[in-house]
């Protein structure tokens, strides 16, 4: 073995492909039957995607890094699932381009907390956590609520989340400005659109309060109140032996 | 700097910059109702640099023949003020907001400077600004000596080096406007990473293109190690970042990947830059300079053959333990568990290696804090591994996931072997490459030693409390059956932590400072008259048979 590396170091580009082929395998096995197993992502019939406002709140989760600190998993642990509810399963993250499970709690674990508090303490809170919760170390995020949500480009967003896979109809890929607009302001035109595109539980709100403007906290608003509800699997009671264990 | 350049090179230069520039101008122009446009005029400005710094020096006189008999080793003198600088950039962004966990109002009321897009600005900043640079300067300057050849061109190694500083700046000035992909420590958007990877392939190109032109039969350790570094970084960056954005001229893109398997390979991707960026790469650094200090021979020529393939083969197995107990596949949690444990084996291997080698000297790591700093370096490095393949282990990791013990240990890795192991290079190398008797200051490296080490400890064992109280708060029950601790219960607990840790990253900082202070006044002493030629032996390097 070790004559046979005498030879191999004396060869740098045998080395080179040596350190390829060692170093792929690890990964092809891991990973490339991710794709190809049926179990590995359970089958869902009422799985619906995100609404275009729900996916910009998604994009500002992801530009202010909320991942770095909050977790959208909660572990086939006793303790996790009685604190957060069921644990996470993997048709949850299905349409979610990239994941965002998440690998440190700084505060609390996200993937159970979709319709668990109101908008208005949603809203509070991240204009000031520490005017809901007094001891709390998350930052501010005031500047949310002054800033209009930019909804032009919204048909290219859809576009792209269609082309990686995302069942997006044409239909939702036109309509998705018209559609953010309207789920943000309650009793428009395009209400029913919205509803007809994304099924009837879609919540339609003035999220930030307000429905005169739509801003960046009508949209991560919206996305906090649907994080963990995209499905109803999880909760269904077929699933409550495998809940509390 | 550039004095070595002859005529043609230099407008050379002129010409990449050009053609940056155009890029950068189409890209801007591309993405000018976007975010993309104010950002791609970073590449514009790039450009225009090269072109300014070429065209000043385009009609300067043309270096002397006899160049090619000595070592090109002004990129590697540039690298080593980036990796400083970067590295105080990165660890003073790391210590502010290490601060903000325990006073979060200490901060500027604009996006910029909320946590959030700090967090990867400190995380990019360490790793690729700090350990990066450090990794190409000294993968320039060990590749040279254990070839006893020059660097076959003399304008690759400046684009490989300010490309990828550009990169790191693209990456950093991105968060900061919000533009992430929030994939960890690949953050970077798609426009970035295709950047990168031209870079890359360039540094790779580079590489092999002087091992080709080596004058010594073998190829020593070190070079398997910064080969194993460059090639791997390239096939996980690409893979990981695979992405469709939404326009040519929109900085936003979609991951290709989503959920379990975007996850999967995100953790594939994030683990193995711990093992081919910040191990296999500082590996490499350790296995030259270390032993060129300790003037001894590695212990083990065999020992560093079994480590150098046992971590190319087990690391790659071992991302999805960051998944224990998720919605991953059982099977594939087992066997990251698996392979993690065995991945002890090699690590300890390569730690062995570098401790044995000091056999023998340890009266000079005694009276030498450069040599120190390896051996210590060397330390945390078998520590961190062990820590590493326990936290690996399911039920442990049940305790110490998502707590603050993973921040912890990543920063017993990162601040007590990675920076470690660069300081004690660094030591060593700038009196070789600035042809100096010494540092500056010895004491100066005395006082930076204990700083460090004292930064260091204090971190480490303050987010292994936090960690540990925090895992064992949330899985508390009471004698009723219910939990005992609230979330917010648990978050009130950390705060003396986290005020210890940011003592000891202001130590480390402190130490970081006083680096770059000593090595810029070495370079400002007078010069020893001796220099390095090719054809100057490596024997001390042989390992021991």
């Amino acid at each position: 073995m070790f004559k046979t590396h005498y030879k191999l170091e004396r060869n740098s580009v045998a080395l080179a492909l040596g350190i390829i082929v060692v170093s792929g395998i690890g990964g092809l096995v891991e990973i490339a039957p991710l794709f190809t197993i049926d179990e590995t992502v359970e089958e869902t019939q009422d799985m619906r995607t995100y609404t275009p406002l729900e996916l910009m709140g998604r994009n500002i989760y992801i530009s202010e890094g909320c991942y770095a600190c909050h977790s959208q998993m909660v572990r086939t642990l006793r303790n996790e699932v009685e604190r957060y509810g069921p644990y996470s399963l993997a048709v949850e993250s299905k349409y979610d381009h990239p994941h965002l499970w998440g690998s440190k709690r700084t505060g609390p674990d996200l993937a159970r907390v979709g319709a668990k508090y109101s908008d208005a303490w949603h809203v509070a809170h991240l204009i000031n956590p520490r005017d809901v919760v007094p001891t709390s170390i998350m930052p501010k995020y005031g500047w949310l609520a002054k800033t209009p949500l930019e909804m032009k480009d919204l048909s290219l967003h859809l576009k792209a989340q269609q082309r990686v896979g995302v069942p997006y109809t044409d239909e939702q890929v036109e309509n998705a400005t018209a559609d953010a607009y309207a789920q943000a302001t309650p009793e428009s035109a395009g209400q029913d659109g919205v509803l007809e595109r994304y099924g009837e539980a879609t919540n339609v709100r003035a999220f930030d309060g307000d429905p005169k403007t739509v801003t960046q906290m009508d949209a991560l608003v919206a996305y906090l109140q649907i994080i963990g509800q995209l499905t109803q699997v999880p909760y269904a009671d077929n699933n409550s032996e495998k809940k509390g264990e | 700097m550039m004095a070595q350049l002859t005529s043609s090179e230099r407008q050379n230069i002129i010409a990449i910059g050009l053609a940056i520039l155009i890029g950068g101008f189409t890209l801007a122009i591309l993405g000018r109702n976007d975010i993309l446009g104010i950002h791609a005029l970073l590449f514009v400005a790039a450009g225009g640099l090269a072109i300014i710094v070429g065209a000043r020096n385009l009609y300067k006189p043309e270096p002397s023949e006899d160049r090619s008999q000595s070592y090109y080793d002004d990129p590697s003198k540039v690298g080593i003020f980036l990796a400083l600088i970067w590295g105080i950039f990165g660890m003073f962004i790391g210590d502010w907001i290490a601060w903000l966990m325990a006073f979060p109002d200490m901060t500027f009321s604009e996006g910029w400077s909320s946590f959030g897009r700090l967090r990867p600005s400190h995380t990019t900043g360490v790793i690729f600004g700090f350990g990066g640079n450090a990794l190409i300067a000294t993968s320039f300057h060990v590749v040279q000596r254990t070839s006893r050849a020059r660097l076959p061109s003399q304008v690759l190694p400046w684009f490989v080096l300010w490309g990828y500083n550009l990169f790191c700046l693209l990456g950093v000035t991105g968060y900061f406007m919000g533009i992430t992909q929030s994939r960890e420590y690949a953050e970077p958007e798609w426009y970035a990473d295709i950047w990168l990877v031209i870079v890359w392939v360039s540094y790779f190109g580079l590489y092999i293109w002087t091992l080709a032109r080596r004058k010594e039969p073998h190829i020593y350790v070190s070079n398997w190690y910064y080969m194993a570094f460059i090639l791997v970084v390239a096939v996980l960056h690409i893979v990981n970042n695979l992405a469709v954005p939404l326009s040519w001229g929109s900085a936003k893109s979609y991951s290709l990947f989503s959920g379990v398997q975007d996850a999967m390979t995100q953790w594939w991707y994030g683990h193995n830059a711990v093992a081919f960026f910040l191990t296999a790469g500082f590996l490499g650094m350790m296995y030259y300079y270390l032993p060129k200090r300790a003037q001894r021979p590695i212990y083990s020529y065999r020992m560093s053959i079994i480590s150098f393939w046992g971590i190319t083969f087990f690391y790659m197995w071992a991302g999805s333990h960051h998944l224990h107990y998720t919605a991953l596949p059982h099977w594939v949690q087992n066997l990251g568990m698996s392979f993690s444990v065995m991945l002890l084996v090699p690590s300890w291997a390569s730690a062995g290696n570098a401790l044995m080698t000091l056999n023998g000297a340890w009266h000079r790591v005694r009276d030498d804090a450069v040599l120190r700093f390896m051996m210590v370096a060397a330390i945390f490095y078998g520590l961190s591994t062990f820590e590493g393949s326990f936290m690996a282990i399911r039920p442990v990791n049940s305790l110490s996931h998502y707590t603050d013990w993973t921040v912890g240990h990543v920063h017993s890795g990162a601040l007590g072997w990675v920076a470690m192991i660069v300081f004690g290079s660094f030591y060593a190398l700038v009196p070789w490459l600035w042809k100096r008797k010494s540092m500056y200051s010895a004491r100066l490296i005395e006082v930076h030693f204990w700083l460090a080490l004292a930064g260091t400890v204090v971190y480490v064992f303050a987010l292994w409390n936090a960690g540990i109280i925090q895992g064992l708060m949330w899985r508390t029950y009471n004698d009723g059956g219910t939990l005992a601790y609230s979330f917010m219960e648990s978050v009130d607990a950390m705060r003396p932590y986290y005020v210890a840790r940011g003592i000891g990253g202001l130590l480390f900082l402190t130490g970081t400072i006083l680096c770059l202070y000593n090595v810029w006044m070495t370079t400002r002493m007078a010069t020893e008259t001796d220099t390095e030629s090719v054809d100057q032996s490596v024997a001390t390097l042989q390992p021991a048979e």
